[in-house]
């Protein structure tokens, strides 16, 4: 593997820092530009995990909580591929998931709504992408969940990914949500980004090829980190170029 | 228009309120993993001053963040980082030290910690050294984009002073938003660093 610098970050197709539909971003909003970093070791390097630190049912959800029997909901599972922006795999890359249960609640001393908590749903998985990039999980559908914004907004069923990446630049964390939702397009968090390709990218399409008959649903969500230049670094560094 | 065949990064999302249930499940209450990934990045074989970073995270009203959500990554006290891309051979590795840590705010006071080493000066572009520094990025409900910044200390004046990257910011008074301040205490070296996400003091965060 070379040592390069990443790609510049393309900030039209991210949320600005300001989004005042989403009322918790204005008091949490820097109101400074952001300096421009031309990368450094600082910045292309990052943590590398392995499999060992990881459990055998960490990214099964329908199993890793399960107490005294099977959660409640829509078994499915989710998958895709993690690649960078040249289109490469992005192995061992540290994909984390959390979720609320089928009826919209979290398992979080914070959640306050009325629907039930699932004693057989902990919400929450983790995996690391193999040699092709490729990730799966095995969950509940979430359900759909109101939150205190606007008076009566409701967040459309999401599930929540966090990615490490090879650099700690890389480091993403990012929401999937679910083909054919009508509250994506109506939601201030989805629509706090101002590009509807860019949203689009977001939603996972149901993927009927690798569901498991008479057992789950399966939907693909593939991922792009950012793309690393084919400019070896370290001679620049070194000084040797 | 012709097109070019690069993909594009998928979009960032607030991480929300309850980050914990997926980064740091213990914290929201209860336990999955049997490795969960926490604040101490040392062991008792790891070379290095042992050192606490302590602060909190401010919003636009001065009101701590309790929601927060931080990771560390850092060199080893040499100044090399545990990642396979780190070829600055001069300086040794530690295999008892990672380099990268993960913390949430307390849920009542909204103080963050890491125990960890100071690290050692790595080397920047063209050759130039860059002081000592953690990079920190922090994510919560509310913030759209991880943000990116540094922790430089405060006892290195001399390395900060010809720090390429703290050099990068012309209004030198926003400079100080990047210093740790170092403090002695009972139970050992700390560094408090106070992180404030909009308005006076605003801390400097870096596109990277």
């Amino acid at each position: 593997m070379t040592s390069s610098e990443l790609y510049q970050r393309n900030h039209d197709r991210h949320p600005p820092t300001y989004t005042p539909e989403y009322k918790s971003s204005v008091l949490r909003s820097p109101r400074n530009a952001p300096i421009s970093l031309q990368n450094s070791l600082s910045e292309i390097t990052g943590p590398v995990f392995s499999s060992s630190e990881l459990g055998p049912l960490d990214n099964d959800l329908i199993m890793n909580y399960a107490k005294q029997g099977m959660p409640i909901g829509e078994r499915i599972i989710v998958h895709g591929y993690v690649r960078d922006e040249n289109g490469l795999p992005m192995r061992n890359t540290l994909v984390e998931v959390w979720q609320a249960n089928a009826g919209g609640r979290y398992r979080h001393k914070k959640d306050q709504y009325l629907a039930p908590i699932d004693p057989n749903f902990g919400g929450c998985g983790r995996t690391l992408t193999d040699d092709n990039g490729y990730y799966v999980f095995r969950t509940i559908k979430p359900g759909p969940y109101p939150w205190r914004n606007r008076i009566n907004d409701w967040r459309p069923a999401h599930i929540h990914f966090s990615l490490s990446g090879t650099a700690f630049a890389q480091r993403l964390i990012t929401q999937m949500y679910f083909e054919g939702d009508p509250l994506i397009a109506q939601c201030p968090i989805v629509q706090s980004i101002n590009n509807d390709d860019a949203v689009r990218s977001l939603i996972s399409v149901l993927d009927k090829t690798a569901a498991i008959q008479l057992d789950s649903l399966a939907y693909r969500f593939d991922l792009v980190l950012r793309g690393r230049r084919a400019t070896l670094f370290e001679n620049r560094l070194q000084g040797k170029a | 228009m012709l097109k070019n065949t690069y993909l594009l990064e998928t979009p960032s999302q607030t991480a929300g309120p309850y980050v914990h249930i997926g980064l740091a499940p213990s914290a929201a209450g209860f336990d999955i993993f049997e490795n969960n990934f926490g604040p101490v990045l040392t062991s008792a074989e790891t070379r290095g001053e042992r050192i606490r970073i302590e602060g909190r995270v401010l919003d636009g009203s001065g009101t701590p963040l309790r929601d927060v959500l931080l990771e560390v990554w850092q060199a080893n006290a040499a100044g090399r980082y545990q990642h396979p891309q780190d070829h600055q051979h001069d300086k040794n590795r530690d295999e008892h030290f990672r380099g990268w840590g993960r913390t949430c705010s307390d849920f009542a006071s909204g103080i963050y910690a890491f125990d960890t080493i100071k690290p050692g000066p790595v080397t920047g572009r063209d050759s130039k050294l860059m002081a000592p520094h953690v990079n920190l990025w922090i994510v919560a409900r509310g913030i759209n984009l991880g943000l990116h910044t540094r922790m430089y200390f405060s006892d290195e004046e001399s390395a900060n002073h010809a720090d390429p990257v703290l050099n990068l910011i012309e209004q030198e008074v926003r400079r100080n938003t990047l210093i740790g301040r170092r403090e002695n205490t009972p139970e050992g070296t700390l560094y408090r660093f106070d992180i404030v996400l909009q308005g006076e003091n605003e801390t400097v965060f870096f596109d990277v």
